[in-house]
């Protein structure tokens, strides 16, 4: 995706330009799709003068226009990769513009999520940057009569020190333009030392618009003539509509119609649930529409889904052999003679990802074209499934990306944007999907249920001889294939086949689960429930041993070294292993480094108080994390501090790394606390924040302390790997403060709060 | 027909008087700075003034609007940028920032009302603002920040 091309000369599209956005009582229209055209090349950096790469364009008066083709859900990647882009370049931030790309695989992939904008993205950047850097300095040696070489660039200009000439970038955009695009090996990357912004950060490109209330989300999003659609889904997956009366509802002032919408054809993948829609003037109506819909439902075969059942089931099948997907040495012949075995079962719910903003999306069908406005995480993924739904090309799918009110993967998935353009079809105008709260609870792709089994032999210096863990979950590929019930490498290298002990006996197995509910990524994913079990039975045995868990976790982990995956099938998140080999010498480092800064075994706590701590790798980033908790009598859990150190290699932007793990830590929280999704005859019990509450100010960490590891690795993942360390600090903590050990997520079923 | 003022202009509605403000705002006067979140008062993402009191908008029905003064992020400070703005740029509070209406509404009527909260004060009066991305220590020092500029 980084092959270099001057994109203005490859520009197609002739007539029927999009027009720009209109302000309209306050509310930004966005552009609409024009007949006749195909999808439209239409950022300014398109249209710029000098325009070498499909993210970057300089006009004549020197703006720079930079396209941001991921979305922004609140990590900052959309500030942060074109910081990388103006770096690069020598360009002057205040004189930077970025637009937000439509789906459009001439960006490459688009897909927001796994903690990889800036790792995949970062030397994409750096050549959209030094390509147009390289054309500038090309075109004032032009002019000027000198070698290119004595020229150089300082802030947004080029010069010649030694005449003690300069020329601003706009002023040589032109000229720039009639050159060659210099091909990679030819461009010079800045010297560290000369970085601006990589490394030290700048805030939001939008963080007025955000706290002014001009930011437009996809909730915000207008444009003339669309009506409003609240959806009654089946109540049970892979439900269906028998009957349905919707006489009452069209009594409802406001309201229009009622559209019903198609079951999906299993599996679901991204299809719209189906269900009746209610279509009315605004919102309101439509909701109290729906309420008035008398529908009668054939459940299907998901009605004997109960979660507690499940959850045995889970349990049973965690305790028989299951597939070996890692194995060193003989673990059974050890357990076999040892004298110390200690065993536990781990147990991590169903988890809902509530984004603050529910699922909304706006989509127009006309002329056999569809345009959408979505706060999607993927936008390319929005025109694959729209272009089968309709029927039609997906070229002739243009999704609009506006800001995302929360992602956490759960807007990677687009289904609901699928409904819109479905139900904008059928209506003959544009149509705004808004899912209430309940929908988003109810009829979320939720984060795996997983019930764990870990099996040790100590040692007599207390050191593990044998190790079995064994996981059962129902893998997210099921959402694509019906019958995927075992864990798929990409998910059990999350902190499951990649644990990082020295063990000379090692056996990791996972178990077959069948899926009754959507499953799907939610920020950490599986990592969340690995870590916890690996982490807390770490804990577990290091007070069997009688052991500090700091020292015996740094024991555990042994000496440094490069971790051989030999016969296992390690993904590595994607990465070569070349560039992001597993090194547990850094996870050492943080582990040690987060024991110094949070005075482990320094600090005196008061009754019902102590400290846990936990390390893990994940989005080929190393944390490690202590969190302080203190618990009155009543059982009320209190987090006074969380000291967290990571190393994610090169950091761009080391203040939105900050958020991020103060974030992950309040994310944490909610999991730990009170995160528990339920069913029962496979409808879902739960259905706004009175039952499935997130954490709030009062439950939050008081403080977060974050520090960052000086690293000279490359850049690895942000935006997740704060969350399973967490967790599983957090548990451990508990136990250290109460004695009570955390083995079944959320704490409320130890009678904490 | 409702008579009421939003953001100091004088509005008037026919509708639905069971129509939560929340929508009127967002539907009707496409004032969309104010965000749905839950719908039943628990989230604080709608959060408005009516008559300088933080508000739930999206349990408010309009029928009980009527006379009132409604304040919305768009109209918190006529000119540039209310304290409570600027401290929570300051302190670099939003990370999605859907939530963040609500909170800086939620904040500056808190300080209307108490120019020197204590971290007590201050989750008290923020523990109906739920912020998903958990920018809850920066909003906690944003307070405090504007405390210290409005004072």
């Amino acid at each position: 995706m980084s092959a270099i091309e001057n994109a203005s000369r490859r520009r197609f599209l002739t007539g029927g330009i999009i027009a720009a956005g209109a302000l309209v009582l306050g509310v930004r229209y966005y552009s609409r799709f024009s007949s006749g055209d195909t999808l439209p090349h239409d950022t300014n950096a398109d249209h710029a003068t000098l325009h070498p790469n499909v993210y970057l364009g300089i006009d004549p008066d020197g703006t720079v226009w930079i396209v941001a083709s991921r979305s922004e859900m609140g990590t900052t990647s959309r500030t942060t990769l074109p910081l990388v882009v103006a770096d690069e370049l020598d360009a002057d931030w205040k004189r930077v513009k970025i637009e937000q790309a439509i789906g459009d695989k001439r960006y490459g992939d688009q897909n927001t999520d796994g903690s990889h904008s800036i790792r995949s993205f970062y030397d994409a950047m750096r050549e959209a940057g030094a390509t147009a850097r390289f054309m500038l300095i090309q075109a004032a040696a032009q002019q000027w009569g000198v070698p290119a070489a004595e020229c150089e660039t300082d802030l947004h200009v080029v010069v010649h020190r030694s005449t003690n000439r300069k020329a601003g970038y706009g002023e040589l955009a032109s000229a720039a333009a009639k050159l060659p695009v210099p091909k990679r090996e030819e461009l010079k990357f800045k010297a560290k030392s000369a970085w601006r912004y990589v490394g030290k950060g700048e805030v939001s490109y939008d963080l007025e618009a955000l706290v002014t209330g001009k930011a437009i989300y996809g909730m915000d999003a207008r444009v003339d003539g669309m009506v409003y659609a609240s959806v009654e889904h089946p109540p049970v997956l892979g439900g269906k509509v028998k009957s349905y009366d919707d006489k009452e509802a069209l009594k409802v002032a406001g309201v229009r119609q009622t559209v019903p919408i198609d079951p999906y054809q299993p599996p679901p993948a991204f299809q719209p649930l189906g269900g009746i829609a209610v279509i009315a003037d605004n919102t309101w109506a439509a909701i109290q529409g729906r309420k008035k819909l008398n529908i009668s439902w054939d459940n299907g075969a998901n009605e004997t889904y109960d979660s507690d059942a499940y959850k045995k089931e889970l349990r049973e099948t965690a305790h028989k052999p299951g597939k070996v997907v890692r194995n060193i040495g003989d673990a059974d012949a050890v357990f076999a003679k040892a004298v110390k075995v200690y065993e536990a079962d781990y147990y991590v719910p169903l988890l809902a990802h509530a984004t603050m903003e529910p699922m909304v999306a706006l989509a127009e069908f006309k002329d056999g074209k569809v345009t959408a406005w979505a706060p999607t995480q993927n936008p390319q993924a929005v025109q694959d499934i729209v272009s089968k739904e309709l029927g039609i090309a997906k070229e002739d799918v243009i999704c609009h990306v506006t800001l995302l009110g929360g992602g956490f993967g759960r807007k990677s998935k687009p289904d609901y944007v699928a409904e819109a353009a479905v139900l904008s079809k059928k209506v003959g105008r544009p149509v705004k999907v808004v899912w209430t709260r309940e929908d988003d609870i109810k009829f979320d792709y939720y984060n795996a249920v997983a019930s764990m089994y870990m099996k040790a032999a100590l040692g007599a210096d207390g050191k593990p001889t044998a190790w079995l863990q064994r996981s059962v979950f129902p893998p997210i590929p099921s959402i694509f294939d019906v019958n995927a019930v075992y864990g798929d490498p990409n998910h059990l290298q999350q902190g499951w086949t990649d644990i990082p002990y020295d063990l000379p006996n090692l056996r990791i197995e996972n178990g077959p689960a069948k899926a009754h509910v959507r499953i799907g990524w939610l920020r950490s994913v599986a990592n969340i429930y690995h870590a916890f079990g690996i982490q807390c039975f770490t804990d577990e045995l290091a007070h069997a041993a009688g052991r500090d868990p700091v020292d015996y976790l740094l024991d555990v982990i042994g000496k440094p070294r490069t971790i051989d995956f030999k016969g296992v099938e390690y993904p590595n998140y994607g990465a070569p292993y070349d560039a992001y080999p597993w090194e547990t010498g850094r996870l050492r480092h943080v582990t040690e480094m987060v024991a110094e800064k949070s005075g482990w075994g320094k600090r005196k706590h008061g009754k019902g108080a102590d400290v846990g701590i936990a390390a893990h790798r994940s989005f080929l980033t190393y944390v490690a994390t202590v969190v302080e908790v203190e618990v009155n009598d009543q059982g009320e859990v209190r987090i006074p501090r969380v000291d967290t150190v990571l190393d994610a290699g090169l950091v761009v932007n080391p203040e939105a790394t900050r958020a991020q793990f103060e974030g992950a830590a309040v994310f944490g929280t909610s999991i730990v606390r009170t995160g528990e999704i339920t069913a029962t005859k496979g409808a879902i019990n739960q259905s706004n924040f009175q039952d499935y509450p997130v954490a709030r100010i009062t439950e939050a960490p008081y403080q977060t302390n974050v520090y960052i590891v000086d690293s000279e690795a490359p850049p690895a993942g942000i935006g997740e790997p704060g969350v399973p360390p967490f967790v599983a600090a957090f548990c451990n903590a508990i136990y250290a403060a109460t004695g009570k050990r955390v083995r079944d997520l959320p704490i409320t079923k130890l009678g904490l709060s | 027909m409702i008579q009421l003022k939003v953001n100091g202009a004088e509005q008037s509605f026919d509708g639905d008087p069971e129509m939560p403000l929340l929508w009127y705002l967002r539907d009707v006067l496409a004032l969309t700075g104010s965000k749905f979140g839950c719908g039943i008062g628990l989230c604080g993402a709608c959060t408005v003034h009516v008559n300088g009191q933080a508000t739930r908008s999206c349990v408010t029905a309009m029928r009980d609007t009527a006379g009132k003064e409604v304040t919305t992020v768009e109209g918190l400070e006529k000119n540039g940028l209310h304290p409570v703005q600027k401290a929570w740029m300051q302190i670099n509070v939003p990370q999605c920032g859907y939530c963040q209406s609500g909170q800086i509404m939620q904040a500056a009527a808190l300080l209307n009302s108490k120019k020197k909260p204590s971290d007590h004060e201050i989750d008290e009066a923020m523990s109906g603002n739920i912020c998903r991305c958990g920018t809850y220590q920066r909003i906690r020092a944003a307070i405090k920040a504007a405390a210290g500029e409005m004072a």
